[in-house]
C-alpha cells in the first residue's frame, strides 16, 4: 500500500474551488465547469492502493483517503453529476442578473456539498466520514436557501433541523461504539473495519446496554437515505430549491447514504424490508402528487428503496446491482429534474393541473424528459435495464420471494408513477395553452449530455466500463451479469407496457387535483406547533402571570436587565443568505483546520 | 397528424393493443427460468404488471388518498 501524508482527497478540489468561485468574478462560471472535470481526473489518476493518513488529536490517525470497494463507482458519478449540474446552472444571463446572483451562492454551496460527498466515499475511518457527512448537510441546506423564496427559507430550516437531529443520532452511535472499542483495548477504534456491522453484527444485536450503537448509526444513516418515516424531509424540501438546486440535491444525500449502508450494513436483513417499504411508499405518494418536482422527489425514495433492498440481500450480485443502480439513477433522476426544471424555468409553473401540451413548443425538453422516464423505468436499451435487474436477479437467486414479488411490482409501478405520469401530465394531457420555447443552450446541453449517458449505458457492450468499476467485479474470464436475454427483455417489456395500459385505463382515477398528501413531516409542521399553541403556551402564559405577580414589585429597569422581550420573526431576517454563506465558510474552515492541523 | 385529434388517439390505442397482444403471444417463443413457480405461468409479467399497477392506483386513490389527502394550501399559514 502506498502511504502518502498531506495529499488532500480529490473532493477537496470541489470544496475549496467552489468556495473561491465568487472571488473569481467573471471567470467563475468557466472555472465552475472545469472543477468537476479536474476532480474526476484526480479520482481516476489516484493509484488504487493509495492511502493518505494524518495525525489527529495526538493518539489517533485519520485516513482521509483510501479506496473502499464501492469508492470508484460512487466518486465517479458524484464528480460527473457536479459537472452536469454546473452546466445546467451556468449563469448565461450574467452574474449581475438575478439568476447570476443566485448562482454565486448556489454553486459554491453545491460544490461543497458534492465535494463532501466525494470525500465520504474516500473516507478510510469513521470520523473522516462523519466530518464530511455533516459538511454535506451544511452545503445542501445553503443550496435550498439560495432559491431565495420564503418557502425555501422555511423548508431549508426544517431540512437543516432534521439533518441536525440525524447527525446527532449518528454521532451518538459512533461515539458509543468507539468508547466500547476503547474499553476492549482496541488500538484503532476509528477504523472502518470495526464498523462493518453487516449481517453478523445485527444477528447478535439486542436492545440491551452497550448494544445501541449499531441501531443509532443505522437510524442516523437511514434519515439521509430518506427511509419512511424518517424521510419526509426529501419531498418537503427538494422541490422548494431553485430549478438547478433541485438537480444537485437529487444526487448526493440519499446516494451517499446508500454508499455508507453498503459499507457498514451489507447483508442486514432488516434493510430488505426497509427498502421494499421505501419502494412502495414512493409509488403511492407519487401517484397522489400534483407538483411535478414532488412526483420526482417521491420517486427518488422509490428508487433508493431498490438499492437499500439490494444492500439488505447483501450478495455480490445484489451489492453490484445497488451500486450500479445508484450510478444510473443519479443520471436519469438529474435528467428528469432538469427537464422539470426547464419547464419551471420557462413557464414558472410546477403543478400538473397548470401544465400540459408542452410538446408543441419544448421538443428537446420533452424528448430528454422521456429518455429519463424510460431509463428510470428500466426500459431495454436504457441504463436502468442493465443495473436494476441485477437487484431483482439477486432476490431470485436467494429465493427471497417477498423481495422479488414486491420489487417486480415496484418496477411496474415506477413506469406508472414516473415513467408515464411525469411526461404525460407535463408534455401531453391537455393543451394548457402555454407555448414556451426550449430553455437556454446550457440547460439543453446538460439535458442532452445526460440523455446520451442514459441511452449509452444501456447499449450492449457500452455498459462494460460501468460493470468493471463495480464493488465486486467479475473474475478474469467470467461474466458479471448478462442483462440482455430474450426472456428478460420480453418480461420487462410485458411488465412495463401492461403497466402503461393500467395507467391509461385508470386515467380518470389519476386525474390531478389541487391536493397534497400528509406525510411524516406533519408531526413537526402541524402537531408540535399545535401542541405548543394550544397546550404548552397557555400553560407558560399562566405561569407567566404568576411570575409577573412575583416580579411586579421589582423596579422596571432591573426587570429589563433580567428579562428581554422576545422579538417576533427575527430568525429569517438574521439568517439571510450572507449569514448562511459566512457560517458555511466558517464551519468549513474550522473543520479543515482541525483535520489538517 | 395532431395528437389531440380523436382519430390519432384511436389509432394509437389500436396500435398499442396490437403490440400488447403480440408481447403476450411472444411468451411462447422464449424460455423462462422461473424461480417461484407462478412467475413461469403464461404471460406472467403482463398480467402481474397490470394487476399490481391497478391495485396500487386504487389503493393510493381510495385508501391512502381518502385518509391523508388535503388541499395544497394546507401548510400555508
Amino acid at each position: 500500500m502506498i502511504d502518502a501524508a498531506g495529499l488532500p482527497p480529490p473532493g477537496l478540489i470541489l470544496i475549496l474551488g467552489g468556495l473561491l468561485l465568487p472571488l473569481l468574478r467573471g471567470a467563475g462560471p468557466a472555472v465552475a465547469l472545469a472543477l468537476p472535470l479536474l476532480t474526476l481526473a484526480a479520482i481516476w489518476t489516484l493509484p488504487g492502493d493509495l492511502s493518505v493518513t494524518m495525525p489527529f488529536m495526538g493518539d489517533y490517525t485519520l485516513t482521509v483517503l483510501s479506496w473502499q470497494p464501492a469508492t470508484a463507482v460512487f466518486a465517479t458519478i458524484f464528480a460527473l453529476m457536479a459537472f452536469g449540474g454546473a452546466l445546467f446552472a451556468h449563469p448565461i444571463t450574467g452574474l449581475a442578473s438575478e439568476r447570476g446572483k443566485r448562482w454565486q451562492v448556489e454553486l459554491p454551496a453545491a460544490f461543497v456539498y458534492a465535494g463532501s460527498a466525494i470525500c465520504v466515499t474516500f473516507a478510510g475511518d469513521i470520523l473522516s466520514l462523519f466530518i464530511f457527512w455533516e459538511l454535506m448537510a451544511v452545503g445542501s441546506t445553503v443550496v435550498v436557501w439560495s432559491a431565495g423564496t420564503r418557502e425555501s427559507a422555511r423548508a431549508g430550516l426544517r431540512y437543516a433541523l432534521v439533518h441536525l437531529v440525524g447527525g446527532v443520532v449518528l454521532m451518538a452511535g459512533i461515539l458509543a461504539h468507539v468508547f466500547a472499542l476503547q474499553s476492549q483495548g482496541v488500538a484503532d477504534p476509528l477504523a472502518l473495519s470495526h464498523f462493518g456491522f453487516g449481517a453478523a453484527g445485527f444477528d447478535a444485536l439486542s436492545f440491551g446496554a452497550g448494544q445501541a450503537a449499531p441501531w443509532l448509526i443505522l437510524i442516523g444513516v437511514l434519515v439521509n437515505a430518506a427511509a419512511p418515516p424518517l424521510g419526509s424531509w426529501l419531498a418537503d424540501t427538494y422541490p422548494e430549491a431553485s430549478e438547478s438546486g433541485t438537480v444537485f440535491l437529487s444526487a448526493f444525500t440519499t446516494k451517499t447514504a446508500v454508499y455508507v449502508l453498503m459499507l457498514l450494513f451489507a447483508g442486514t436483513e432488516l434493510l430488505v424490508y426497509v427498502g421494499l417499504a421505501m419502494a412502495v411508499y414512493g409509488i403511492v405518494y407519487a401517484i397522489l402528487e400534483n407538483d411535478m418536482r414532488r412526483i420526482l422527489a417521491y420517486s427518488i425514495v422509490n428508487q433508493v428503496g431498490f438499492m437499500v433492498c439490494g444492500i439488505g440481500i447483501g450478495t455480490a450480485m445484489a451489492l453490484n446491482g445497488a451500486a450500479a443502480h445508484a450510478f444510473a439513477h443519479i443520471i436519469y433522476k438529474a435528467l428528469l429534474l432538469m427537464s422539470a426544471g426547464s419547464v419551471l424555468y420557462m413557464t414558472g409553473k410546477r403543478k400538473c393541473t397548470d401544465l400540459g401540451g408542452l410538446y408543441h413548443s419544448m421538443p428537446i425538453t420533452m424528448i430528454c424528459g422521456i429518455v429519463g422516464a424510460l431509463a428510470i423505468s428500466s426500459f431495454p436499451l436504457t441504463s436502468g435495464f442493465v443495473t436494476k435487474s441485477m437487484i431483482n436477479q439477486a432476490a431470485a437467486d436467494q429465493h427471497h420471494a417477498l423481495a422479488w414479488f414486491v420489487l417486480t411490482a415496484a418496477s411496474a409501478g415506477v413506469f406508472l408513477h414516473a415513467g408515464i405520469k411525469f411526461p404525460w401530465f407535463v408534455f401531453f394531457q391537455k393543451d394548457s395553452g402555454l407555448r414556451p420555447p426550449d430553455p437556454p443552450w446550457n440547460m439543453r446541453a446538460a439535458m442532452i449530455f445526460f440523455a446520451v449517458l442514459c441511452v449509452g449505458l444501456g447499449i450492449p457492450g457500452v455498459y462494460g466500463p460501468l460493470y468493471a468499476i463495480l464493488p465486486y467485479p467479475a473474475a478474469a474470464g467470467e461474466t458479471l451479469y448478462v442483462p440482455y436475454t430474450g426472456a428478460h427483455v420480453l418480461s420487462q417489456l410485458q411488465l412495463l407496457l401492461f403497466s402503461g395500459l393500467a395507467f391509461f385505463v385508470l386515467l380518470p382515477v389519476l386525474k390531478r387535483t389541487l391536493t397534497i398528501t400528509i406525510d411524516a413531516d406533519w408531526f413537526y409542521r402541524r402537531m408540535f406547533p399545535a401542541l405548543w399553541k394550544h397546550l404548552l403556551r397557555p400553560v407558560f402564559a399562566a405561569l407567566g402571570e404568576l411570575r409577573d405577580g412575583i416580579l411586579g414589585g421589582i423596579p422596571d429597569d432591573v426587570k429589563r436587565i433580567v428579562y428581554s422581550a422576545p422579538r417576533e420573526n427575527s430568525m429569517f431576517q438574521e439568517w439571510g443568505l450572507g449569514g448562511a454563506m459566512l457560517t458555511i465558510t466558517a464551519i468549513l474552515f474550522v473543520s479543515l483546520m482541525l483535520s489538517f492541523a | 397528424m395532431k395528437l389531440e385529434d380523436p382519430r390519432t388517439i384511436r389509432l394509437l390505442w389500436i396500435v398499442s393493443l396490437v403490440v400488447l397482444a403480440l408481447l403476450v403471444a411472444a411468451d411462447g417463443l422464449v424460455e423462462h427460468h422461473p424461480h417461484f413457480g407462478i412467475d413461469g405461468s403464461f404471460g406472467f409479467h403482463a398480467w402481474y404488471g397490470f394487476a399490481v399497477c391497478a391495485a396500487m392506483v386504487l389503493v393510493s386513490k381510495f385508501v391512502v388518498g381518502l385518509l391523508l389527502k388535503r388541499r395544497d394550501t394546507y401548510y400555508d399559514d
